[in-house]
């Protein structure tokens, strides 16, 4: 089972701190939630983990099976196990999905070692069967002139076969209706196992009627500031956001 | 002769990857090698009447060739360099630095047996008897000034097929060659096209007779093995009416420390409904400066197509056209030019119409990378008396990094209100968040700018005939591998 630890961890960017001694373990089969307000830092915690050559870590650890990743370029930490589901993922335009994510895994090979092609396919067709996704949409470039609905199940097949340790899914349900929610929903919920740790960002409450979190984590201004179980985001669906700075406010008088 | 002293200048990772043969071997890490060689035929350092003379008297030529060559020499010399309009970059290449012929021999082998060792050797390293046992019609390997092999298969030859070098095409075909020699690229076209007139050696005659279609393609490689060596083959392809042919052509050159000059010039004749395509896909070293001339005549209801890839030189200036000279003629040229650090591309494409309901197209894809430039300069003409004429002309560039340059002079003169031209044009940056977001998906920086680049040409890649494309794909790796710091 693995593990990703993050010990107070502080992220700037251009010389500016967004993330301000941020902790928190994730084991493998967990699903932690992260709500927020809207500048609270939540992207930039989940790329800097991920290796994003503009966020500074200034102080801190991120451990995964007990080995900093700090040292790490953003490819090896993504071949160690880590993945990041885009809150706006890149258009690649002429490379298809399938190249590419021929191209990801070809690169988690050893060198000489050749990707099996049918065998790739055949995983690659019954993964999209499992998310209930066309045929067709693996020959189009990658997210060129997607739909954001299109952009997220992009992004969850990649997941799906890539087979992360951890996944840090940026508002995966941003950009969804209903129908597609549900149906990304529930191939994150396949993919829930022993082997995979996430960490779901997420700013509204209704993602989380479809994945149930085992944690739930308030984020404000660059650190957790409240923890507690599924119950925790139905009250921030209630109340607010206000009623945390609140909380926060007196604390601190 | 001296046995080889192989003289490898690069370290033991190239090595390696020489060994294994390239798809179609115009692969540059595999094409850093050279042999030490002495040459039985020498023209020495430099250009003068003396030198035109050896080469001439060399080569056994009938005198109106040493007349045409003479002719050529003072045009050359008359022409100023087009620095104005270019590269100042052009007043580095200094012509009496340079050696002009080097050969074996004249006369090719027929069969690789009978090819000196460390010349064979050489194409074996390149992979070329290889990729003429599986898909090629016939191969020409030209080292240095002449071809040391010519072959094409009985199959092809037995149907009246002429696939030989420029030399014996003069001296074996003289009518025929002199009938269209010239005609397509004159002498004084430009300062280099004069140049070629007057040193010409090797390249390719071809003559495809009325109606065959020669089912394979027909290869030329071009192999600079000397230093401080001028190339200046000179190809003509004839194809009669109703006949197609597809000829391809790689080159290669170790790295120098000093510069090399390859300039060729090369003249298509298509008659009557005839289909020629010409592929070119060369990786030079960047020490070398690549100045072609490349022309075609299409007559009535042919097609000339160009696909031109040009990666690696330090300067390449080259402007494939067509002149559609007979009703309902077809031009195409798709041209694909990556300039990486300390290398120009200055490349582009002509269309000349001559006659109504002619179409031309061009699709045009440039990669700059790092301090590499690349520019696109383009002719596309059509007079007002013409009729129905069309013309489309795409041209995209893409940067990867801040500093890459890019420019367009598309220069489109279309007369008349009975044709119509269609121009589009755009300017791509590979981004910081792109590279990023691939890299999170386990490729390396180089492998994501790689899959971008082959993203970006992805729609013309796949016309190529499947060897190439591969071998496209590889070089594009290898360039972007190389250019992460
Ligand atoms: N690339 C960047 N350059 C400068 N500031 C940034 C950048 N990315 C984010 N920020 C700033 O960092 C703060 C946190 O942003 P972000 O992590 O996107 O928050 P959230 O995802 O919680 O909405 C914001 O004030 C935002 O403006
Ligand atoms: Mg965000």
């Amino acid at each position: 089972m693995s593990q990703l630890e993050i010990k107070n961890l502080h992220v700037s960017i251009a010389d500016k701190e967004i993330v301000k001694g941020l902790s928190l373990t994730i084991k493998g089969g967990e699903v932690h939630a992260i709500m927020g307000p809207n500048g609270t830092g939540k992207s930039t915690l989940s790329k800097a983990i991920a290796g994003h050559p503009d966020y500074t870590i200034t102080s801190g650890e991120v451990l995964l099976d007990g080995v900093s990743i700090l040292e790490k370029e953003a490819d090896e930490r993504a071949r160690a196990g880590i993945f990041l589901a885009f809150q706006y993922p890149s258009e690649i335009p002429g490379v298809s999905i399938a190249n590419f994510l021929r191209a990801a895994l070809q690169a988690r090979l050893a060198d000489g070692e050749e990707i099996d092609a049918s065998g790739y396919y055949k995983r690659l067709y019954a993964k999209m069967d499992l998310l209930k996704i066309d045929r067709k949409f693996t020959s189009r470039a990658v997210n060129d002139g997607f739909s954001g609905g299109e952009k997220k199940r992009c992004e969850i097949l990649q997941m799906a076969m890539l087979e992360p340790k951890v996944a840090l899914m940026d508002e995966t349900d941003s950009g969804l209706d209903i129908d597609a929610l549900r149906i990304v929903a529930d191939g994150v919920n396949t993919m829930r196992s022993p082997e995979l740790g996430v960490l779901l960002i997420t700013h509204y409450q209704r993602l989380l009627d479809y994945i149930v979190p085992d944690y739930v984590h308030v984020m404000y201004d660059g650190r957790i500031v409240k923890s507690g179980d599924k119950t925790l985001a139905h009250e921030l669906e209630a109340k607010g956001y206000d009623w945390i700075k609140k909380e926060l406010a007196n604390a601190k008088a | 002769m001296k046995p080889p002293t192989e003289t490898d200048l690069l370290p033991d990772s190239a090595e390696a990857a020489a060994v294994e043969n390239p798809a179609v071997g115009i692969d540059q890490s595999a094409g850093n090698f050279s042999y030490n060689m002495e040459y039985a035929f020498d023209a020495g350092t430099g250009l003068s009447e003396d030198t035109i003379r050896y080469i001439s008297s060399v080569k056994k030529e009938a005198p109106w060739i040493l007349e045409f060559r003479l002719k050529a020499l003072k045009k050359f010399l008359s022409m100023p360099m087009p620095t104005h309009w270019a590269t100042k970059d052009l007043e580095n290449i200094d012509f009496q630095k340079i050696r002009y012929y080097l050969s074996q021999g004249q006369k090719p082998k027929r069969t690789w047996d009978e090819v000196p060792d460390d010349i064979k050797k050489t194409f074996e390293r390149l992979g070329i008897p290889e990729q003429e046992r599986k898909f090629l019609a016939g191969v020409e390997a030209q080292f240095d000034s002449e071809a040391a092999y010519s072959n094409i298969k009985e199959i092809v030859s037995k149907q009246g097929v002429i696939f030989v070098n420029s030399t014996e095409g003069l001296r074996e075909h003289p009518e025929l060659f002199k009938k269209f020699f010239g005609k397509v690229i004159p002498t004084g076209d430009n300062k280099f096209s004069a140049l070629n007139s007057a040193v010409f050696s090797g390249g390719s005659f071809i003559y495809v007779p009325p109606g065959v279609k020669v089912a394979q393609p027909l290869q030329a490689y071009f192999r600079i093995n000397a230093e401080n060596f001028g190339q200046f083959e000179r190809t003509l392809i004839i194809a009669d009416e109703g006949s197609e042919v597809v000829y391809m052509e790689g080159c290669t050159a170790p790295k120098f420390s000093t510069s090399t000059l390859h300039s060729a010039v090369v003249e298509l004749v298509a008659l009557k409904g005839a289909k020629i395509q010409y592929i070119t896909v060369q990786n030079w070293a960047n020490n070398v400066f690549n100045l072609v001339t490349k022309r075609g005549i299409a007559h009535e209801d042919a097609e000339i197509k160009w696909i031109d890839c040009n990666i690696g030189s330090r300067l390449t200036m080259k402007y494939p056209g067509v002149v559609l000279k007979g009703e309902r003629a077809r031009g195409e040229v798709i041209s694909i030019a990556l300039a990486n650090d300390g290398q120009h591309q200055d490349t582009g494409a002509k269309m000349i119409h001559a006659a109504n309901n002619t179409t031309s197209n061009i699709v045009a894809k440039s990669i700059s990378v790092g301090q590499g430039r690349s520019t696109y300069r383009g002719v596309v003409h059509i007079p007002k008396h013409l009729k129905g004429c069309k013309n489309n002309t795409e041209c995209d560039a893409l940067l990867i990094n801040t500093n890459s340059r890019t420019d367009t002079y598309p220069a489109i003169s279309v007369r008349g209100d009975k044709n119509s031209t269609q121009h589009e044009a755009s300017v791509s940056k590979v981004s910081e968040d792109m590279i990023f977001y691939m890299q999170q998906r386990g490729l390396t920086e180089g492998q994501a700018m790689s899959l971008a680049v082959n993203g970006f040409i992805n729609d013309l890649a796949r016309q190529f005939p499947m060897e190439y494309s591969v071998e496209l794909k590889r070089l594009i790796d290898l360039e972007m591998e190389g250019s992460v710091g």
